[in-house]
């Protein structure tokens, strides 16, 4: 019997995708929204790796998992999120929301299965590559040759990123003292020091008390 | 078997149900940035499944450059929401209205 | 001086006289004003008769002479240029001498006024004015003289621009030539249509050609052409001479000075659109419809104007329904095909009627600015150059055998009678009867004003420049200076020997042979011509005619009436009210227009403003539009509620809009 495993793969991760896909956007503590993100996120790089994309499916979940979402988590717990307020007045445009989402489903759906367009027709199922092909050896090789140059820029937008986050959210603290080194070096005798003209003290010739 | 029209299928279901998301969310800001997120993998699906059914690496590489992408943005919308949170006490959605024309 | 140089120094002199004593008034003072206006105007009246002897002796034949091309547009040449033939030269002499004469009066009757250089001014202008109106050699100079004057004519009706009355009939003057203008600048666009030139002579030489061409002005209705030209530029003609419907400025006119009166308002202005008729003779001998019009009108306006002039009480009103009847006569021989004879009336009318104005002027000086012919009277006594120069004017007016009025009346008279034109016979019992009412408005004034009893006192000893109620003066009324009688006396020369004089030549000898072109069948002038044996036998033959017994009856009922039993005129007006009303206030012409025209203007013009400048526009278009702006704006402005899901929504709802499109399209 041939057991279609490819299918099976597919079909069970996507439910579960799905599934929690639905979770992330219902449920009420935005913890478990976050948690439910990473299953996702696990999902779609269990299929992504069924498409032969090994690379990406280990950066999705070591990048996206472990510094994206962790850094969400992190957010989350950090902020003092008032609970109460958050369980309520769900329900009042669940309808609208779902006719859109259906709406939008149905269109999407309709654009690709309609005359076969993306089919195998056009589309032939590829044959699976070869015993030791390495993905990340051919992306490596496509990176670092055609797009040398987007690769640089990525560098420059994360770099950007990080100083885009820190300006954000640097807070001064109010009584921290710091020194200026540039100021101190300029600065000149006559501000610091002032010389005064005074008779001398009478009584003691100046020998100590 | 499994065609290309699987998978696009799969990233459109992900793609509405972040929509979905976003306007049903009034409530969490977070919420929002976790939709956009959804958005970006349902995009990154769409590309990967191309990316194998046309034989072609471009497809991949641009994920990659997505990720980097969304990291950065997830990353910077965080500390707006952070900053947001400093001056608003609150990151319900609701209560964000100063655009209000 | 060669022909040419002349005939520029004829209108530039007066030209720059009216420059120099206008803009320089301050520069030259009262007396300089006078004194370079004179100047220029007495040369351009010595050119003039130098030109006239030089076509007399025939040294100079007839001259087309252009002076200045101003542009050349689309084919059509618009130039200044002179045309001097017979008709010209004698309208040439007329308007320089006239002029000449009212600018020596002047001095003596504006004496204290404050605008004494600017009148100066405005009557050397309007000398330039008409000299190039009747110097044209096409119609677009013409209808530049013709504009010309008609603003100097405003200019001098409103000169005492203080005075509401004034202004009022200044404007009135305006407005209603403007009509006329309208009619005439449609006649010379459709010339221009028809015959791609403005030049007099190559419409003249290509006229005959179009004699039965027609012309579709609307729905689609063939009219003659050359019907519709004459008509249209005969429209013109009545609002420059006061033709009925359009003749209701003139008698407002006498809100000017007297010398003014004197010279656009009878001798010259008015007498444009006879000229301008005549002139177009060629053009009008190729419409009798056109021509019959003309007749008709002329008699009309001929008897109604005569009259008014019966129960008018100012002298000067008199004098202007007076004017407005001969015209009328002039325009009756302009409609019969007697050209010459409508020319020959204008000349000796010139004279005369400029003499009948200038003297009311130096009674009006006289009596201090008094001119209601109730408060007059035995006047003879303290002025008797002017009682005679007036009993001169007026036996030329009624047309009294040998005086320069008669041999041109009765010419025209005998013209009508002789014409088969349709319509012709009525307007022949007009001329007839207008014969009667002339006499008997004529020999009224000269009783009222000169003979009879005093109707005036005279307080001694109060301060003339009061303002006195009717009746009383200040002094006793004497006779006035010498720059007022000597003209007078010039004027009254021509007024009794002119007719005598030059009957002969201008309407039986071809003087204006060159200029007037009539064709064959409707010369009732060469058949008058054949009946003529001479002015003087003509004077005597006269007591056998119609015209006289009438001037006599008329004189003979003026007299019984206005001399003998004053009183006898109140009581036969109690017993024709109506009449009385219907002249009094000249058949309610001025009421219609006022009402319909003015009144409709400014209605029309309030409404305008308040409904569709302010309402419309302002209310609704701009005012409205930022309103609706506004209205637009509050109800787009709640979809900006500010909170990120609903403008994440709106952006979804889009999507969906775009990508269904393009679903069912493919």
């Amino acid at each position: 019997m041939d057991i279609p495993i490819p299918q099976i793969v597919f079909y069970f991760f996507s439910l579960v995708m799905v599934g929690a896909a639905v979770m992330v956007i219902t449920v009420r503590n935005p913890v478990y929204a976050a948690l439910f993100l990473v299953l996702t996120f696990f999902s779609a790089a269990a299929i992504w790796m069924l498409l032969e994309a090994e690379f990406l499916a280990i950066v999705l979940i070591v990048v996206y998992v472990g510094a994206v979402m962790v850094l969400f988590l992190f957010v989350v717990m950090m902020l003092d999120i008032n609970l109460a307020p958050l369980k309520e007045g769900f329900v009042s445009y669940l309808p609208v929301g779902l006719l859109v989402a259906a709406a939008m489903t149905a269109e999407l759906l309709v654009v690709l299965w309609a005359r076969d367009r993306f089919g195998p027709g056009l589309y032939p199922v590829p044959e699976p590559a070869e015993q030791g092909f390495s993905n990340t050896a051919a992306i490596g090789e496509h990176l670092y040759t055609h797009f040398l140059l987007p690769f640089e820029v990525a560098g420059i937008i994360l770099l950007v990123a990080i100083v885009a986050a820190i300006a954000l959210t640097l807070r001064k603290r109010g009584d921290a003292k710091s020194q200026r080194p540039s100021q101190q070096v300029q600065v000149q005798r006559g501000e610091r020091v002032r010389l005064v003209k005074m008779p001398a003290e009478s009584g003691n010739d100046g020998r100590g008390d | 078997m499994l065609t290309l029209a699987h998978f696009l299928t799969l990233g459109a279901v992900l793609f509405s149900l972040s929509l979905a998301g976003i306007f049903l969310n009034r409530k969490n800001v977070i919420i929002l940035l976790m939709c956009i997120e959804l958005m970006l993998l349902s995009v990154n699906m769409n590309f990967v499944a191309f990316s194998r059914y046309l034989g072609n690496l471009d497809g991949q590489v641009f994920v990659f450059f997505i990720l980097t992408v969304a990291a950065a943005e997830a990353a910077i919308g965080l500390a707006i929401l952070v900053v947001l949170f400093r001056n608003r006490e609150t990151i319900n959605v609701a209560e964000l209205d100063e655009l209000k024309g | 001086m060669s022909l040419r140089t002349m005939l520029i120094l004829i209108p530039l002199l007066p030209l720059l006289g009216s420059l120099a004593s206008g803009l320089g008034r301050n520069l030259v003072g009262r007396a300089g004003a006078h004194w370079i206006t004179i100047l220029a105007v007495a040369a351009s009246c010595v050119l003039s008769f130098v030109v006239l002897f030089m076509q007399v002796d025939g040294s100079i034949g007839v001259e087309n002479i252009s002076v200045y091309t101003w542009m050349v547009s689309d084919g059509i040449r618009f130039e200044v240029g002179f045309l001097v033939d017979h008709l010209t030269t004698l309208m040439m002499c007329v308007v320089t001498f006239v002029s000449l004469m009212v600018h020596i009066y002047t001095i003596g009757y504006m004496q204290d006024d404050p605008g004494y250089q600017r009148f100066f001014s405005y009557i050397n202008l309007f000398t330039f004015a008409m000299l190039m109106l009747v110097m044209a050699n096409n119609f677009m100079q013409l209808f530049f003289g013709w504009e010309a004057v008609g603003l100097v004519s405003y200019l001098l009706i409103g000169f005492w621009y203080k005075k509401e009355s004034a202004i009022f009939a200044n404007l009135k003057a305006f407005l209603v030539n403007r009509v006329g203008d309208f009619g005439f600048l449609l006649g010379i666009a459709a010339i221009l249509m028809a015959f791609g030139s403005l030049d007099y002579a190559s419409v003249f030489q290509a006229a005959p050609a179009k004699a039965n061409e027609t012309i579709s002005i609307v729905g689609g209705a063939e009219w003659g052409l050359m019907t519709f030209i004459c008509v249209c530029l005969f429209i013109g003609a009545m609002g420059k001479s006061a033709q009925a419907p359009l003749h209701v400025w003139l008698p407002d006119s006498m809100e000017g000075p007297t010398p003014i009166s004197a010279l656009i308002h009878a001798a010259t202005m008015v007498t444009a659109g006879i000229f301008m008729v005549a002139r177009m003779s060629p053009l009008f001998e190729l419409s009798d419809a056109a021509l019959s019009f003309v007749m008709l009108i002329g008699a009309f306006t001929a008897v109604a104007m005569g009259l008014i002039g019966i129960v008018q009480n100012d002298i000067k009103r008199v004098i202007a329904y007076s004017t407005l009847s001969q015209l009328g006569y002039m325009t009756v021989a302009l409609g019969v095909s007697a050209y010459s004879a409508a020319i020959f009336h204008l000349m000796t009318h010139a004279f005369f009627k400029a003499l009948l104005f200038l003297g009311a002027g130096s009674v009006i000086i006289a009596l201090h600015h008094q001119q209601d012919l109730r408060y007059m009277g035995g006047l003879r006594k303290y002025m008797p150059v002017t009682w005679l120069t007036a009993w001169a004017g007026t036996l030329a007016l009624v047309g009294f055998p040998f005086f320069a009025g008669f041999y041109s009346k009765d010419a025209i008279i005998e013209a009508v009678h002789l014409s088969e034109r349709w319509g012709s016979g009525l307007a022949y019992l007009a001329v007839l009867l207008g014969v009667l009412i002339t006499a008997l408005y004529s020999f009224r004034l000269l009783h009222l004003a000169f003979h009879g009893t005093e109707r005036f006192e005279v307080a001694e000893g109060v301060d003339p420049h009061a303002h006195l109620p009717n009746g009383q003066l200040a002094h006793r009324p004497k006779e006035s200076p010498l720059v007022v009688t000597v003209p007078l006396v010039l004027l009254a020369i021509p007024s009794v020997l002119i007719g005598w004089y030059t009957i002969e030549p201008v309407l039986f000898g071809g003087w204006l042979d060159d200029s007037i072109h009539v064709l064959n069948d409707n010369d009732v002038l060469a058949a008058l011509g054949q009946r003529f044996h001479g002015a003087t036998v003509m004077a005597l033959h006269a007591l056998q005619t119609a015209p006289f017994w009438l001037m006599l009856a008329g004189f003979a009922i003026a007299t019984a009436v206005y001399l003998f039993r004053p009183g006898l005129a109140e009581q036969i007006w109690t017993r024709m009210p109506l009449l009385y009303r219907l002249l009094d206030h000249k058949y309610y012409f001025d009421e219609f227009y006022q009402k319909v025209f003015a009144n409709g203007s400014l209605k029309l013009g309030r409404g305008l403003w308040n409904r569709a400048d302010a309402g419309l526009i302002d209310g609704v278009l701009v005012n409205g539009s930022a309103r609706a702006v506004n209205w637009v704006a509050a109800r787009v402005r709640q979809w900006q509620t500010g909170f990120l899901y609903d403008y994440a929504f709106a952006m979804i709802l889009g999507l969906i809009a775009i990508l269904g499109v393009w679903v069912v399209l493919y």
